[in-house]
């Protein structure tokens, strides 16, 4: 089954090809099909291929499976080729296991639309990619798909693109994406200069055998590629494109800017360990950057209103969790929460879309409030990943979550560990916020034109299994008892650790999971206690600190500073290029040959008289010139 | 022989300045025929008989005729007043030009080595040897020229034909 | 004594220069012909100059051709002036001056 590896990305792709192609001829239900079951079939062929490689002997680390020779220009060398390893596996099942469930998510959600089949051809579009991505076995290869889910990402923000905010909206994600994609690019470059090849494995292996720790090129190189991971990751400060990418359709935001996209971030910086771990300027910048990015966006998350807003922003703080782990040398716990937060960041979107559906596009919290009565699977699998994302037991944002704070506390990061853990504070405050505002309290909205209901079974079925993945997922990562930590053992091949494993006695492991399961129950009293029992209080603290107020509900004014700082300067520069340069000296350098051309022939057509015997004077002035020259040699 | 020459080399220069400058064209057309008989003249001493006999018969005799016929016919009279050239300097460039041709080419001459003279061929009369040579060596030529002449005489018709209503 | 060739030479070049200065100078398109007619014979006149010198007939040849082509050249251009006369009532070369800019 490994030989037949290709599979994996070309079922999508067919689904693409087909629902692209043929879509608009044919019925919505055959196109709904086509594009899950092409990414269903990814996911069956995936699972086969890890169980076959569970049965592998335990030396065999990775296997390469080669489609093709892509380039080969002298010492450069890119293969179409598949790394099977524990870190591509798992992210291939997440991948496609989640993208099934929302392709069958999205045939309820997107019913009533026109473009139909062009939803599900993009759809199948990304999940190639994003598979392109996570099994590459070079930077290449990764840096196509890397580039396909960007474009993919645009095509799919805007796919209400008659809407002027929706089509900026994309652009907007495409171009700050572009901008980390530059730093990328500017990596592999230094990695081909560096190492002479870009296939992973070659490239580790040469690190480790001949790079000191501290390396200044591999500091370069890792940062270069850090910034390609800020930008589809979504930290600061490329973060700016994911709240306003929620101007896409709800799935698109669960697939992509929760599940599968914003992760290729932490992939690559997982991929990479090897690199990274000789580089600790790196690892701190990562770290920083996770922590700063975590409570900042969190800060923002619990001004806002629009439900989707609320998990978009949770997603970058979450984000940046991730990156915190990866930056502490605990990649594994990132790879961790990355596969948690993938199964409830995407059951909280789709719950959202479901309640978005059943409140008939409404987005905004305050007009809702006591739906619980009215749509009782969509609460009760919402409230369930909420609990997972605040981080209480025994859901599985509990285990992940900790394990990181855990981590960055015994690395002896402490400063991180104080921001991580106000995040984590702040995160259970707003998230919470959240549910009682939209399914709790008064109902805020008008009873005679808006019925809410429940979704369609299409929808919630997949919401019902993402639940239970949600409370279950965290189990194979299972801390402190010995061998039970599953998914560690499992990805630890993949991986290069920063330094052997602290153990820190368990009492203390102990006592930190209840300091965390404490601060995570402290923000869910608190959010109860603004949002239930005291309805009135946000007002208040509103009143009381307008300024902190504004700041944060304008999400600190960092769209409007990009505007003045970046992109005003550019667009003035282009219009000096456009009116000074283009217009002045090309077109004048082009017109002004003309010109001069013009100006010349303008005087010597006073040559043709249309006398002729002026024209037998100058035969004879020739030969003439002729004749003395012949004769004068 | 020498005197031969000069004398007829000052009538073909005089008459060749005639030709130039006289105003009626008839009396260019007859100076020239004056020109024509002078250089013939010439060819007589540089022992070109059949030429000289040739230039008299078709120059003076035919091409001369020819020109005194189309003078007749398009009845010209005295030609009028100059109108102003636009290419100013026109005829005061055309002397000067003129007169450097001349030098530059009594230059060349003078300063260029030529071969020394050869004794004369025993025996071969001037017309025998122009035919001899005409038709051996110059057989193609000759052949061509009668194509060329059929060419001149139906171009000729062409051009100066009345149209027919 | 012969004629030394110099001096053909220097017939012939003059000879040469008045024809050019008659083509230039003259307006009437009969006499430019004339001047032209004086150009060719001038060049005969070097020729045979030269056949003299060398005493080879070659030279000699050469005037034929040139004769039969002026003869041909004559003919054709005399009919040309009658065709413009016929059309533009001038012979003037200053009155047909049309192809210009």
């Amino acid at each position: 089954m490994m030989d037949y590896v290709w599979l994996i990305p070309l079922f999508p792709l067919i689904g693409f090809l087909v629902n692209g192609l043929l879509g608009k001829s044919l019925p919505k239900g055959v196109v709904g099909t086509i594009g899950s079951l092409a990414v269903g079939a990814s996911f069956l062929v995936t699972v086969a291929i890890f169980f076959e490689f569970l049965k592998l002997p335990a030396d065999v680390k990775a296997v390469e499976k080669t489609v093709f020779t892509w380039i080969a220009a002298g010492p450069f060398k890119a293969e179409a080729a598949f790394l099977i390893d524990p870190l591509s596996l798992i992210m291939m099942l997440v991948v496609s296991g989640v993208s099934t469930l929302i392709h069958i998510y999205s045939i309820g959600y997107m019913w009533d639309e026109e473009g139909f089949y062009r939803y599900f051809s993009y759809l199948n579009l990304f999940v190639f990619a994003m598979l392109i991505l996570v099994s590459a076995n070079n930077f290449l290869l990764m840096f196509v798909g890397w580039e396909g889910v960007g474009l993919c990402s645009y095509l799919l923000i805007g796919y209400w693109f008659e809407k002027q905010s929706a089509s900026d909206a994309a652009k907007k994600a495409f171009v700050v994406n572009r901008i980390g994609d530059f730093g990328f690019l500017l990596g592999i470059f230094l990695i081909f200069w560096t190492f002479n090849t870009i296939n992973f494995r070659e490239v580790f292996a040469q690190a480790a055998a001949n790079y000191q720790a501290g390396s200044f090129v591999i500091t370069a190189i890792t940062l270069c590629l850090f910034l390609g991971a800020t930008g589809k990751s979504a930290q600061l400060p490329l973060y700016t494109w994911l709240p306003d990418a929620m101007e896409g359709p709800t799935p698109v935001s669960a697939l992509i800017h929760a599940a599968t996209m914003v992760t290729a971030g932490v992939y690559m910086v997982a991929r990479c360990s090897t690199l990274y771990v000789l580089a600790p300027v790196s690892l701190t910048v990562v770290a920083a950057v996770g922590a700063l990015t975590a409570i900042f966006a969190a800060t923002i998350g619990l001004a806002q209103f629009d439900i989707k807003r609320v998990l978009a922003y949770s997603t970058v703080s979450q984000l940046g969790y991730m990156f915190l782990a990866c930056g502490v040398g605990a990649f594994t716990s990132g790879i961790f929460h990355l596969m948690t937060h993938a199964f409830f960041k995407a059951l909280l979107f789709l719950g959202s879309g479901s309640v978005i559906h059943g409140m008939h596009g409404q987005q905004d919290m305050r007009h809702m409030g006591h739906l619980k009565p009215y749509m009782p699977i969509t609460y009760w699998t919402f409230f369930l990943a909420t609990l997972a994302i605040a981080g209480i037991f025994p859901f599985a944002g509990f285990f992940s979550k900790d394990e990181i704070l855990f981590h960055s506390l015994i690395s002896g990061h402490y400063v991180f560990w104080g921001i991580a853990t106000v995040g984590a504070f702040i995160t259970a405050f707003y998230m919470f916020r959240a549910v009682f505002m939209t399914f709790h309290g008064e109902a805020r909205f008008d009873h005679h034109h808006v019925h809410p209901h429940e979704s369609p079974p299409l929808m919630t079925i997949p919401l019902m299994v993402l639940a239970l993945l949600s409370v279950v997922g965290g189990f194979v990562g299972f801390p402190i008892i010995e061998g039970a930590n599953k998914f560690k053992e499992f990805l630890a091949p993949a991986i290069t650790p920063l330094v052997h494993e602290i153990h820190a006695p368990v009492w203390f492991e102990i006592t930190m999971m209840i300091f965390s399961m404490a601060v995570a129950a402290s923000g869910i009293f608190l959010a109860y206690k603004m949002y239930i029992k005291q309805p009135e209080l946000p007002e208040k603290v509103t009143e009381k600190f307008p300024s902190a107020y504004d700041v944060v509900y304008n999400k600190y004014y960092v769209d409007e500073i990009y505007d003045a700082a970046v992109v005003e300067p550019i667009k003035q520069g282009s219009d000096f290029l456009w009116h000074g340069v283009d217009e002045k000296v090309v077109d004048g350098a082009v017109n002004g040959s003309a010109g001069v051309i013009a100006w010349l022939s303008g005087h010597l057509r006073k040559l043709e008289t249309g006398f002729v015997q002026n024209y037998a004077l100058a035969i004879l002035l020739g030969a003439v010139l002729i004749a003395g020259y012949l004769l004068g040699r | 022989m020498q005197i031969l020459f000069f004398i007829l080399a000052a009538v073909a220069l005089i008459s060749g300045v005639l030709v130039v400058f006289q105003t009626h064209p008839l009396r260019s057309a007859l100076w020239l025929i004056v020109n024509f008989f002078a250089v013939a003249g010439i060819y007589l001493l540089a022992q070109a008989e059949f030429i000289a006999a040739i230039q008299v018969i078709v120059y003076a005799g035919a091409i001369m005729v020819l020109f005194l016929f189309v003078i007749m016919l398009l009845n010209l009279r005295q030609p009028e007043a100059q109108p102003a050239m636009p290419f100013f300097g026109q005829k005061l460039g055309g002397i000067i030009l003129a007169g450097f041709t001349a030098v530059i080419l009594v230059y060349g001459f003078t300063q260029a080595k030529l071969p020394p003279a050869r004794e004369m061929a025993p025996g071969l009369g001037n017309t025998e040897s122009i035919a001899r040579s005409l038709f051996t060596d110059y057989l193609l030529p000759f052949e061509v020229t009668s194509v060329l002449l059929l060419v001149a005489i139906v171009g000729a018709v062409v051009l100066a034909k009345t149209r027919l209503k | 004594m012969a004629v030394p060739l110099s001096y053909y030479l220097a017939l012939s070049i003059t000879l040469f220069a008045l024809g050019a200065v008659g083509v230039i100078i003259r307006r009437n398109a009969l006499v430019v012909l004339m001047c032209i007619e004086m150009m060719l014979n001038s060049v005969n006149l070097a020729f045979i100059g030269f056949a003299d010198y060398y005493k080879a007939v070659d030279g000699q040849m050469f005037v034929f051709f040139v004769l039969t082509v002026a003869a041909a050249e004559v003919a054709v251009g005399l009919a040309l002036v009658v065709a413009i006369f016929r059309n533009r009532a001038t012979v003037y070369v200053d009155d047909l001056n049309i192809l210009k800019w």
